[in-house]
């Protein structure tokens, strides 16, 4: 299994072996799964629907009781620790988010900080500096004024990044980041991402915009059926033949022209392929 | 709108509180109210409004206080606008308790309070292990629906407790459950008061917590909240803040359901300012209410339950237009 590759010791984030499964099903959502996250690097998750990619969230966030494995944070299991221990060291941000408060954006933002405050502790200076960066590097400082619920689903999605950011923590995870964004906005948050991990912090994308994963990511999990289905760069793993098997559709994957990074480019049932394929 | 909120709500409780002391079957104009507080005036009318009416007026705000803070805390954690004491099981707990004692003849005040906070201690329990047996933890969603299950339960004890004791009791126990001020001491006002002022100040120091606690589970947890524990705990101080206000004038609905919606209708969406704004629109309500209870057919008083239940209606008629729009 190639999955195997996790260097055990002193990752940042890693999988180990992780197997879930939830109650009432009956096929394992993830079968030992293992991946490890590093410093100064994008780690991107890919896979079809219901291939098990949020499960890694959800085990994360100890939301889904794990049936094997365990997941470290450097070299502290995580359930050795506390959710505000575990919330200083890894920023999430969940896949699926609805409005709650109709709060003003930079109110929302600060709610990051919650884990750095005391519960008599207002918002301090370097509170609110970490709040005003964090919404200038999600491009959404000209916002701040606004409240929550007039947003678009794009600026939702940014200022929901931008409260992760204000949490400072060393690893950061974005389940699915790009949904509801447009393309300028799409390739806004990958740049950030790619920023994120060349500062020096692990970050980890669920994504299903392979293309960009290919483009921006130096180590990809292929997820299918809960299992590892390939592991490694963008070379070893956007190869037609391992895609188009967990994928079940035909494809082809050749070399962006521009950037020079494999793309994949999804057929018509039935329509014979041009001869680059591969 | 919002800076108004808080001195608006200020003003109102005040008057409010003021008329009510004045009106009843001896009518006292506002200015020999004041008159009378201060201990000044005949000694008639000071006897009436500071032994009287003012531990009455008193008890109406506190405990409307003490009902709309906990409805605040419970929408926010259950993340569920329609949460409140009353609907779900916490009130009807309590009132299970203060009921057996009513009808086993133990009615002294310390008996009731005692018994009314044992009821809401089991039903929170029963609420948790139902949700606990449902889905594993004790997640909003099914908390809820827990809270609704025993809230049916309770009723239907409250009634076989009812059919079970002898005639002398029923009828104070039904007045009690209808919910009445009538007869307020100042230590029930004390009492009160010193739920209000440790529960609720339980709940303002975790205002930070229920703001990420509203912003639903995964999110909560990615901000670093203990989300089963945090909620868990508060719905027990919820619970508590609303078994003392059973505990000293019955069973009141709606005051937790509509106080905070309006709240949020006046740009309150923290929960600090939430269950600030609560308190005091909450305190403001019931005092009104009860002017109305004792007012609208004098010399005969209404059920205060009655009057709450009547505000609730308009407020669920609105969440139904805006619902369907």
């Amino acid at each position: 299994m190639t999955g195997d590759r996790v260097h055990v010791a002193s990752a940042p984030l890693a999988f180990h072996e992780l197997s879930v499964t939830y109650p009432r099903a009956v096929t394992p959502a993830l079968q030992r799964v293992s991946l490890a996250v590093d410093a100064g690097k994008v780690t991107a998750v890919v896979g079809p629907n219901g291939s098990g990619k949020s499960t890694i969230v959800r085990a994360l966030l100890r939301r889904v009781a794990l049936t094997h494995g365990r997941i470290t944070l450097g070299d502290d299991v995580i359930t050795s620790l506390d959710a505000r221990a575990i919330a200083r060291r890894v920023s999430v941000v969940p896949q699926r988010e609805e409005v709650q408060m109709a709060l003003p954006v930079h109110e929302f933002v600060a709610l990051g900080r919650h884990v750095h405050l005391g519960a008599f502790t207002p918002l301090g200076a370097s509170d609110r500096a970490a709040v005003g960066d964090a919404l200038e590097r999600a491009g959404m400082s000209h916002l701040a004024d606004r409240t929550t619920d007039t947003l678009s689903g794009g600026e939702w999605q940014r200022v929901r990044i931008a409260r992760a950011l204000a949490q400072q923590a060393p690893i950061i995870v974005l389940d699915e980041p790009t949904t509801f964004l447009d393309i300028a906005h799409e390739m806004a948050v990958f740049e950030l991402i790619d920023a994120l991990a060349n500062e020096g912090r692990a970050v980890l994308v669920i994504s299903h915009q392979l293309n960009l994963v290919a483009r921006f990511a130096s180590h990809i999990v292929l997820l299918s059926a809960g299992e590892v289905a390939a592991a490694g760069s963008a070379a070893d793993v956007m190869r037609g033949d391992v895609l188009e098997r967990v994928y079940d559709w035909p494809l082809v994957v050749t070399r962006d022209p521009a950037v020079g990074a494999p793309a994949l480019v999804p057929l018509r049932r039935g329509v014979r392929r041009g001869g680059n394929g591969g | 709108m919002t800076r108004l909120a808080l001195p608006l709500g200020l003003v109102l409780m005040c008057v409010a509180m003021l008329l009510a002391v004045g009106i009843g079957s001896v009518s006292i104009p506002v200015g020999d109210v004041i008159d009378a507080l201060l201990g000044r005036g005949e000694s008639h009318i000071v006897a009436i409004v500071r032994d009287l009416r003012a531990p009455r007026v008193l008890l109406a705000a506190v405990a409307g206080a003490a009902l709309a803070m906990s409805g605040a805390a419970l929408q926010g954690t259950l993340r569920n606008p329609l949460a409140e004491p009353y609907l779900l099981g916490v009130s009807g707990g309590a009132a299970v308790g203060a009921v057996v004692a009513l009808t086993m003849g133990w009615g002294t005040p310390t008996v009731v309070t005692l018994a009314a906070f044992g009821g809401a201690a089991v039903s929170t329990l029963l609420v948790g292990l139902l949700a606990r047996y449902a889905g594993g933890r004790a997640e909003p969603r099914l908390l809820l629906m827990a809270g609704v299950v025993v809230g049916a339960f309770a009723n239907a004890v409250i009634l076989v407790a009812l059919a079970d004791a002898p005639p002398d009791r029923i009828r104070g126990a039904l007045w009690w459950m209808m919910g009445s001020t009538a007869d307020a001491t100042y230590g029930a006002v004390v009492r009160t008061t010193m739920a209000l002022v440790l529960f609720g100040g339980l709940l303002l120091v975790r205002a930070r917590e229920l703001d990420v606690l509203a912003l639903g589970e995964e999110p909560a947890v990615a901000l670093g909240a203990d989300v089963d524990r945090a909620a868990r705990r508060t719905f027990l101080v919820a619970s508590w803040l609303a078994a003392a206000t059973v505990a000293t004038i019955g069973l009141i609905g709606f005051v937790g359901l509509v106080v905070p919606n309006l709240a949020r209708a006046l740009g309150a969406h923290r929960h600090r300012a939430m269950l600030v704004l609560s308190a005091v629109y909450g305190a403001a309500l019931l005092v009104s209410a009860d002017i109305l209870a004792r007012s609208v057919r004098a010399p005969i008083e209404l059920p205060l339950g009655a009057v709450t239940a009547l505000v609730g209606v308009p407020f669920f008629l609105a969440r139904l237009r805006k619902l369907s729009s």
